[in-house]
């Protein structure tokens, strides 16, 4: 990430915040929140060139909130969200997508999903071929290709 | 100075690898410039764990978002919809869902037809060769002998079904609708070099197995071992004439940054529908001070984009979300012209299998599905892997307003005029996106989908770029002649999409490669008299 852009503590912390409130954590499905430590660690890490909009994100939210957002109660908390989502523009968008984005390639977030912990390359997956008598009425009907003159 | 070249082709992309294959046997002495560079398949995004977040950076669809110094800005600010591409050997088939219908016949004549645009000066038959051949060497999977569509002969069998094209085909058949396996450019079985396909999942941003083909794995090993040389990170400024108003050559960057001359006997374009025009603009002179090859003033304009309508939306059961090729099956349903719908022409529809949890929750959450805090979880099961889409790809007219111009400000990393966009989606096309999210829409509800959410059109769906250079025998209405020579520059061919009289309602590449193969068999033809 660019030294310009390195988020700070407040930032930082506002980050999480927002996070838990997007996705938080889940005991009935055993996952964590999206301010799960080792997530927050991969979003930091993986900023790169999302990181301008993502600091754009959080100082909006910051001026929306007027303080750091987990001092806020529950209701106040709810409407600078709503708010922030709702004109954030380009720069929320940025910021909900690089936090879900590393939130779902979190170990124990697939594990919940029944996902396998892997890349697709070089394994694959298994297509199942089907029944192709599913095309049978198509091909009764048939049809007629339009003519050229 | 660089040696002089028989022929000088302009991009290596999915015309220009064919022309240069097709050329290759004359032993003419054949030199291609790239802007972009070989691939790495060990780099493609299906290869970690990351591969869906890579899709909004270095990998997205949009050169724009993407960025890479291979790329070039384009302005498309006053467009709805935004240009994608990609510029590398192999060009936008690295980047491509490797859907491969074709134009019909009756697209060919579309003013005798429908009283509308202009007939082609060609015909579906002069391509027919064209096409099987391309077929070969694209190697094609699909199912011969749908009712709708032209006869083809794919060399491998059609995908499996799968679940999603399982739901999918009920439905349609519950509708009494047509729809068929697609033809696709994946390959089903291990296949002249390239391994099968093993569903990585979404197609379009490269295949690391290989399986897709792009002609980085096709045509380009092919053309390079019969004598083509490839000269990669080389973008050209502009293409230059003599006294006698002939092209002389190109004036490019090559990898270093540094200004080459490069002269040619002949020159081939095939740079896409934006850049296409682009690099024509971008050369004018004295001798043509409205860009090359623009007498008929023709040059950028009247370009089409085949306006994305899409619906898609959620069933119970499970579908086959990113483990399988995106596309499956296609429709001809509402292909041809029926005045009783509204709209003149029609649209073909490629049914899409699902999405990613990456892209489906980002998706979801901004179009308001999903929401944040507690439900989200419960919500995200009910959307993740059951997704369906239905996709028309709808056939835009030409009009002369929709064009490519170069942008007074904007300029690429070697200082060259960038292309802007001016584009409107016309009355009839919107007519036509209407009615088909209304057969999307009863399809899914079919199917049993719920949450139906609708991309009308696909802001980032400008793949297909076509028109801006476009065919014809009257020099005052048209670019380049019924054999790809533009009418004012006698050595100066166009190959690419840009040469398209209209649209169709299907995905143009297979419809691109025949025509560069049909122009370079008119070329060999006529050696003897080419500029004649």
């Amino acid at each position: 990430m660019p030294e310009s852009y390195q988020l700070t503590r407040a930032q930082r912390d506002d980050l999480r915040t927002v996070a838990a409130m997007i996705v938080p954590a889940s005991d009935e499905y055993r996952v964590p929140g999206a301010d799960d430590p080792a997530i927050q660690a991969d979003i930091l890490a993986t900023l790169g060139r999302d990181a301008k909009l993502v600091t754009e994100a959080l100082e909006h939210l910051a001026r929306l909130a007027g303080q750091p957002l987990a001092e806020l109660d529950d209701r106040r908390r709810d409407v600078v969200a709503q708010e922030f989502r709702q004109h954030g523009g380009a720069a929320a968008a940025t910021l909900v997508r690089v936090v879900l984005q590393c939130y779902y390639r979190d170990d124990r977030v697939l594990r919940s999903l029944g996902l396998e912990l892997r890349a697709p390359f070089p394994n694959g997956y298994v297509l199942p071929d089907g029944d192709w008598v599913l095309l049978d009425p198509v091909k009764a009907r048939g049809g007629t290709l339009r003519r050229a003159p | 100075m660089n040696d002089p070249v028989d022929v000088l082709i302009i991009g290596a992309g999915a015309s220009g690898a064919a022309v240069a294959w097709s050329l290759a046997e004359t032993k003419m002495q054949i030199l291609c410039l790239e802007q972009g560079g070989w691939m790495n398949p060990a780099e493609y995004p299906t290869t970690g764990r990351d591969w869906e977040a890579k899709f909004y950076g270095e990998w997205a669809t949009s050169p724009n978002i993407r960025s890479r110094p291979e790329d070039y800005p384009i302005n498309d600010d006053n467009s709805p919809i935004k240009v994608v591409n990609y510029n590398a050997v192999g060009g936008s088939t690295v980047m491509y869902t490797a859907h491969w219908p074709r134009l019909h016949p009756s697209d060919f004549k579309v003013r005798t037809l429908d009283g509308v645009a202009d007939d082609w000066p060609i015909d579906y038959d002069a391509l027919t060769p064209f096409f099987e051949e391309n077929d070969r060497i694209m190697g094609t999977s699909g199912l011969s002998g749908d009712p709708l569509s032209p006869l083809t002969h794919p060399p491998m069998p059609q995908q499996p079904l799968g679940l999603s094209g399982a739901i999918l085909g009920k439905a349609m058949n519950k509708l009494g609708w047509h729809w068929w396996p697609s033809d696709t450019t994946v390959a089903t079985t291990d296949y002249e070099g390239r391994a099968r396909c093993i569903n990585l999942g979404h197609c379009t941003p490269a295949c690391a197995q290989g399986a897709k083909s792009s002609t980085d794995i096709t045509y380009w090993p092919l053309a390079v071992r019969a004598g083509v040389e490839l000269r990669t990170h080389c973008r050209v400024r502009e293409i230059t004439t003599d006294e006698n108003g002939m092209a002389s050559g190109v004036v490019y960057y090559d990898k270093d940054g540094v200004e080459q001359y490069q002269a040619a006997h002949v020159v081939i374009i095939a740079c896409n529908g934006v850049g296409t025009p682009r690099l024509l603009l971008n050369s004018a002179s004295s001798r043509f001070p409205n860009g090359l090859a623009n007498s008929s003033g023709l040059v950028g304009k009247n370009l089409m984009f085949h306006p994305y309508a899409q619906i898609y939306g959620y069933v119970k059961e499970p579908t086959d979300s990113n483990r399988a090729p995106p596309t499956c099956l296609w429709s001809k349903e509402w292909y041809d012209t029926d005045l009783s719908r509204g709209f003149v022409r029609g649209y073909g529809v490629q049914f899409v299998r699902g999405a990613g949890p990456v892209f489906e929750a980002v998706v979801s959450e901004q179009k308001g599905i999903l929401p944040w805090g507690a439900d989200h979880h419960r919500v995200f099961r009910k959307l993740n892997g059951h997704r369906l889409g239905f996709s028309a790809i709808c056939e835009d007219l030409p009009e002369e307003h929709n064009c490519v111009t170069l942008d007074p400000v904007l300029k690429d990393s070697h200082g060259i005029p960038a292309p802007k966009i001016n584009y409107t989606i016309s009355e009839n096309s919107q007519k036509m996106m209407d009615h088909a999210l209304a057969r999307g829409r009863e399809v899914l509800e079919m199917a049993g989908a719920t949450d139906l959410c609708v991309n009308s059109p696909i802001p980032w769906g400008g793949w297909h770029l076509l028109g801006t250079a476009r065919m014809g025998t009257d020099p005052e209405r048209s670019v380049v002649n019924e054999w790809g020579r533009t009418h004012d520059v006698k050595n100066l061919f166009i190959v690419d999409g840009s040469i398209f009289v209209t649209s169709g309602g299907v995905n143009p590449t297979s419809t691109i490669q025949a025509l560069a193969l049909y122009i370079a068999d008119q070329m060999k033809q006529r050696l003897a008299n080419l500029f004649d």
